[in-house]
């Protein structure tokens, strides 16, 4: 895991490493100004000797610039390197995430990504910046100090041992036990909040069965128990604070005391005894700061994890060595195809064997999880088939280069999305060159031109992220208008008309038959209206083609299509009439 | 090590932009008095000890003073020292050490309890708040906002009480102290101590206001690109389709580069503070040092050598305290915003209730209706009149009356005009029309999810205002258009509808919803725990569990809001035949998207832009070749 996300530091590596060393430099500069001042305290002041103050005080304003340096570069660079990190990370998972096959997408729940395209890393820029700065600056200014103190006076300097190695074993029965009770409280406080989040969307429900008393009992309980979970953790963690102070006071009375009988024996002066003094807290100060970095990294490992999941995960499916680019007619063939989402997994497509005719409207109908998108993902390949051949113009899909096959089987997702921008700049995901006059033709097809025209600014209107300024209907009309950009041999709609109301869908069918009669299309639908009058109708069921022939053919021979279509009597079982155009 | 890992993006540490409150001392009051009300004794030890605690190391830092200049110097020479003066101070500083440990660590173990017990209370009001207020409001609020609320603004809330306080309490009094200290040792050289805090504050002012611009510039390219990530992530699928890889990559690499460029600044300046304080205060340091001397071996001002050492001690010990009310104050900023938002939906009025007429259990004793105890299946309104301080009850029929209703969700737009309905017990009316006719609408009057604007709404001759809106609620099943799930077994999902229903209840109303037969096959039947909103269900199958829940509540009248558009045809006829089971016997108001349903209906509506445009029985419609022939007959308006 390091070394997939360590192979992110690339041009930065050089920032990298002179962090750490300005951090060093910083400290030792740090380290050697408390010895100017027991100098300035003892040959200057208490000698009365004005001349040394003034000589050892322009020594000391010259550390002090040099560690201003110092402190300033690792400033510099340490942002440098943990902001550049971060600005690999993420390329690297975008660019990784958009060699993604569906399959690959289907593993990640869309938060999850933006969580780990966004929080986690900001969460490794951050350890990363603290890792360069401080988990050098830490070690490195206790360990000078510890030399220091030793050059000093080894004897005394050896009860700062000690306490560093009590310190450690505290912090060290301490900080385990606590980051286990935070880590159990903060997956509380997630549900805690998850269950706010359902309160929130669900009021209507809280409210109707006026449940609202038994919400706040609910939470109240909840509540209380985090309190309390909250409180054993910090209570462990506050006492780091009494440990460590009692500790440096310690160290501090016992210097004295030892330090006073030695200076009184002639073994130390007393500036060296106030070096030593001070030396104290920078000591045990560094330790308490080690000890955090450790947390820290220990918090932001999930994020390392999931990250270099992200970046480790390799997409299923190639393009082929010699891939074919042109796709030479819009024929389709299922050789004894099965198909399973996860190799191993249930099969949701048995035994499938059709043969389409270039240029054939077919319709496919039937109940919710019976395969229907799932059959015809696999005609532009966004899934491969587990088993048997899918042949679109002739040639297995496997042969085609994927980008070609794709430009030329068009495909109306069911869940479709519209991007932030104008109507032109949407349509032209079809066709980059697509001239405004070819736009409005593909619109004027998909029935969409009407709306737009009644639109403030027509084809340049703004659509917001998500297409939240435009209906359902309207939604799945530009959508179908984008696809047909493409001009493709292959136009598959995934039940793309199921917000369009009755009329306008046969408006739009009736366009296709007479406008692009030598495309294929697969229309899938839960109306009935919307297949009836296509060549060929499949009837899908668990997994397998039930029927497969023309309305006429299947209200004789399929029970299920008849049934379907006798509960949907009148040709529109639906009375929302203008599916959401208002 | 309390805090939970940064959550929001850019880890904009307390240097960030301020956020514009308005008349924050009020807001800090108001926030200080909330935290006493249940907290008072426990803040007055907190602010004790911080003293004592602050005393206590005020006499360490001199004591390493009066340590050489009272007892080691003298010693000195001395052919016999005497260390028991030595020992007696020792012990004597020993203790101030020990109280000011002591006193750290109570005021520290006592601010937990306060932190996460207001935070706690915080939590718990605005949750008891959140509950009670109308509809409106949570139509009217982005639920990601009112998230924010639970999750953000407490944090920064919780860091602001349990530290920035008390260390701002303790750094005030620290430099207090010194001050007064450095004051009594030498007025002069306290002047030129100010004159360098004041150049630090200067030259930190001046740098927190550049990181602060590059922050605010990092703060929009985090959102821009925030939201880049979010827009291509929920259309991948869409991309992949369209081919459109590179093009992604390369408007990502645009935004991922104006990131890295504003967050490389904001981070670097805001680096810098720490180094540039450290090395200013050591400049101030310097400076004493010489002007000290000067002074000193003049006499100016009587400071003597031993003061001027002292003095040194103290001006070490002064610069950090500043250095941390500096930081602090920001990071109260921040939280005082945070504690904005959240006691502006403490504030926010709840739902209005002045019903007093309400629901009771009631049997039937020789002829007359008496209140209950026992669930008799029978219902009466508990009418108390005031003026004869007498009670009536009335049995609970379901009957519904609207009178020239009009209703807009505000004043300026209204939605529904006019709407008469007279809806007598156990009929069904059925509501039909274009989306946005306003459909849903009309049944959110009936159980008060949103008040009318004119006109009169009746419940078996009540008017509505005059319920409880509790009773008036409980009265009613609702099948939702959306359903919802509770992160819970299924079994406690039914019985939502009623706390009190038995096991065996709750069975009986998922068979009576068709629901029992798919729950049986779930990995742990009715014990299986739904997630995520019942995530691992199908839409179907909610909308089966949402019938059962209405159905153990067994109201004496059903609105059932059926979204069946996302449903299979084959589906829906179990959906449909779970509905039809629940509605014989009980005024039914159905919206409806399927012939079956509404074709049966006692009366039907066909609503167009809030005007109920026809009304009648399915025949007489048909008969009369208006809008909802139209509708039925579907094609009719292609040719």
């Amino acid at each position: 895991m390091l070394k997939v996300l360590g192979a992110q530091i690339k041009e930065f590596k050089k920032d990298s490493i002179i962090t750490p060393l300005f951090m060093i430099l910083e400290v030792i500069m740090e380290m050697i100004i408390p010895l100017l001042m027991a100098s300035i305290i003892d040959e200057g002041v208490n000698a009365g000797n004005m001349n040394h103050i003034l000589k050892v005080g322009g020594l000391m304003i010259v550390v002090a610039i040099i560690g201003l340096f110092a402190g300033l570069m690792g400033a510099k660079f340490g942002a440098r390197a943990s902001t550049g990190f971060a600005r690999n990370l993420r390329k690297a998972m975008f660019d990784n995430i958009q060699t993604y096959s569906f399959s690959n997408i289907d593993k990640y729940s869309t938060s999850s990504l933006i969580t780990r395209l966004t929080t986690d890393v900001t969460n490794l820029q951050n350890s990363y910046q603290m890792i360069l700065r401080m988990a050098m600056r830490a070690p490195a200014s206790m360990i000078i100090a510890m030399v220091m103190a030793f050059s000093i006076n080894a004897r005394l300097a050896s009860i700062y041992l000690v306490a560093v190695v009590f310190l450690a074993c505290m912090i060290g029965l301490i900080v385990p036990r606590a980051t286990k009770h935070f880590r159990q409280v903060f997956e509380k406080y997630d549900e805690l909040n998850s269950s706010v989040q359902e309160n929130v969307s669900a009021i209507r429900v809280v409210k109707a069965y006026v449940r609202e008393d038994y919400e706040k009992d609910k939470f109240a309980k909840a509540n209380q128990n985090i309190y309390n979970m909250f409180l054993r953790a910090e209570k462990l963690v506050v006492l780091n604070m009494p440990i460590m102070q009692a500790t440096v006071y310690a160290c501090i009375l016992l210097i004295s005391w030892l330090g006073a009988k030695t200076i009184v024996a002639g073994g130390l002066t007393t500036g060296e005894l106030m070096s030593l003094l001070t030396y104290c807290m920078n000591i045990l100060m560094s330790l308490m700061m080690v000890s955090m970095i450790f947390v820290m990294l220990t918090m932001s490992y999930a994020s390392a994890k999931r990250i270099s999941e992200v970046l480790q995960e390799k997409s299923d499916l190639t393009n082929p060595q010699n891939p074919i680019h042109e796709v030479a007619d819009g024929s389709i063939a299922f050789k004894n195809v099965d198909f399973s989402y996860y190799s191993g997994g249930k099969e949701v497509l048995k035994d499938i064997n059709i043969d389409i005719k270039s240029g054939e409207t077919i319709g496919i109908i039937g109940g919710t999880g019976s395969s229907k998108s799932s059959l015809v993902n696999l005609i532009s390949r966004l899934y491969d088939a587990t088993s048997g051949e899918v042949i679109v113009g002739g040639h297995n899909v496997k042969d085609y280069d994927m980008e070609s096959l794709r430009n030329q089987v068009s495909v109306v997702l069911q869940k479709n999305v519209l991007f932030s921008g104008t109507i032109l700049d949407n349509l032209r995901w079809g066709n980059k060159e697509a001239s405004e006059e070819e736009c409005k033709r593909a619109c004027e097809l998909a029935c969409a031109d009407e709306f737009i025209q009644r639109m403030p600014d027509k084809y340049h209107t703004y659509i917001e992220q998500g297409g939240t300024n435009v209906s359902g209907g309207q939604k799945q009309r530009l959508c179908i208008a984008r696809a047909l950009l493409k001009k493709p041999k292959i136009l598959i709609l995934d039940d793309s008309t199921s917000a369009v109301d009755t009329a306008t869908d046969a408006k739009i069918r009736k366009a296709f038959a007479e406008e692009i009669p030598n495309t294929t299309k697969l229309i899938i639908a839960q109306r009935v209206s919307s297949v009836q009058s296509a060549d060929r109708i499949i009837v899908m069921d668990h997994g397998r083609i039930s029927a497969f022939g023309t309305h006429e053919e299947l209200l004789e021979t399929s029970e299920i299509y008849r049934e379907v279509y006798e509960s949907q009597t009148g040709g529109s079982g639906d009375f929302d009439e203008n599916g959401g155009d208002m | 090590m309390a805090g939970k890992p940064m959550g929001g993006p850019g880890g904009h540490g307390p240097r960030g932009p301020k956020p514009k409150i308005e008349n924050p001392g009020k807001l800090f009051k108001r926030l200080m008095a909330y935290v006493s009300k249940n907290y008072l004794p426990h803040v007055i030890i907190v602010v004790i000890c911080i003293f004592i605690g602050v005393f206590a190391s005020i006499q360490g830092t001199l004591f390493m003073q009066t340590l050489i200049d009272s007892y080691i110097v003298p010693m000195l020479g001395q052919a016999n020292p005497d260390f028991s003066g030595l020992a007696h101070a020792i012990l004597r500083v020993a203790c101030f050490y020990a109280v000011g440990a002591l006193a750290s660590y109570i005021y520290n173990r006592i601010m937990i309890n306060v932190s996460q017990g207001t935070m706690r209370n915080i939590r718990n009001d605005m949750f008891q708040k959140m509950e009670s207020l109308p509809i409106k409001y949570f139509d009217t609020h982005a639920h990601g906002d009112i998230m924010s609320c639970y999750t953000n603004d407490i944090d920064t809330l919780r860091q602001m009480i349990s530290q920035s306080m008390p260390q701002m309490l303790n750094s005030a009094i620290t430099i207090l102290g010194v001050l007064g200290s450095m004051i009594f040792l030498s007025v002069p050289l306290t002047i030129v101590t100010l004159c360098m805090v004041a150049l630090m504050l200067f030259v930190t002012k001046k740098a927190a206001g550049l990181s602060g611009s590059y922050f605010v510039k990092q703060q929009k390219a985090i959102g821009a690109i925030n939201g880049y990530i979010e827009e291509m992530m929920e259309g991948q699928k869409v991309v992949k389709v369209f081919c459109h890889e590179e093009e992604n990559i390369k408007k990502f690499d645009e935004l991922n580069e104006e990131l890295f460029d504003s967050a490389y600044n904001a981070n670097q300046f805001s680096n810098m503070l720490g180094p540039i304080n450290a090395q200013l205060g050591n400049l101030s340091y310097v400076v004493c040092a010489i002007f000290g001397g000067i002074f000193a071996l003049s006499g100016f001002g009587g400071l003597t050598l031993g003061g001027l050492a002292s003095f040194l001690t103290l001006n070490k010990s002064f610069n950090m305290p500043i250095n941390q009310i500096s930081q602090q104050f920001n990071s109260i900023v921040m939280a005082l915003a945070g504690a904005d938002r959240i006691f502006k939906m403490i504030d926010e009025k709840p739902e209005e209730d002045n019903g007093y007429v309400t629901l009771v259990n009631a049997e039937i004793v020789n002829g007359e209706l008496q209140e209950t105890d026992k669930n008799t299946h029978i219902w009466a309104w508990k009418h108390y009149h005031k003026d004869s301080d007498t009670t009536t009850y009335q049995r609970l029929e379901g009957k519904v009356e609207f009178f020239n209703v009009d209703f807009g969700y505000t004043d300026e737009k209204i939605v529904l005009h006019n709407v008469d309905l007279f809806a007598e017990p156990g009929q069904k009316i059925a509501f039909v029309g274009s989306t946005g006719a306003g459909k849903t609408t009309i049944t959110n009057l009936i159980n008060r999810f949103y008040d009318i604007q004119d006109g009169k709404i009746r419940f078996d001759g009540i008017n509505v205002n005059k319920i409880k809106k509790a009773d008036l609620r409980r009265s009613l099943g609702i099948v939702l258009q959306d359903t919802h799930l509770f992160t819970a077994t299924v079994m406690e999902n039914i019985r939502y509808g009623r706390l009190d229903a038995t096991d065996e209840e709750v069975i009986a109303a998922a068979k009576l919803a068709n629901a029992h037969e798919f729950i049986e096959r779930l990995p742990q039947g009715y014990q299986t725990l739904l997630t995520g909103d019942g995530a691992n269900l199908s839409q179907g199958q909610r909308q089966l569990l949402a019938i059962a829940r209405a159905a153990i509540a067994d109201p004496p009248a059903l609105i059932l809001d059926e979204a069946t558009s996302s449903i299979d045809t084959r589906t829906e006829k179990i959906v449909q035949e779970g509905m039809d089971k629940l509605m014989s016997g009980r005024t039914t108001f159905v919206i409806a998207h399927r012939l079956s349903t509404v074709k049966n209906s006692d009366c039907i509506m066909v609503l167009e832009q809030g005007h109920i445009i026809e009304r009648g029985n399915h025949d007489d419609l048909i008969e009369k070749k208006g809008k909802y022939y139209q509708l039925y007959t579907g094609n009719a308006i292609v040719q």
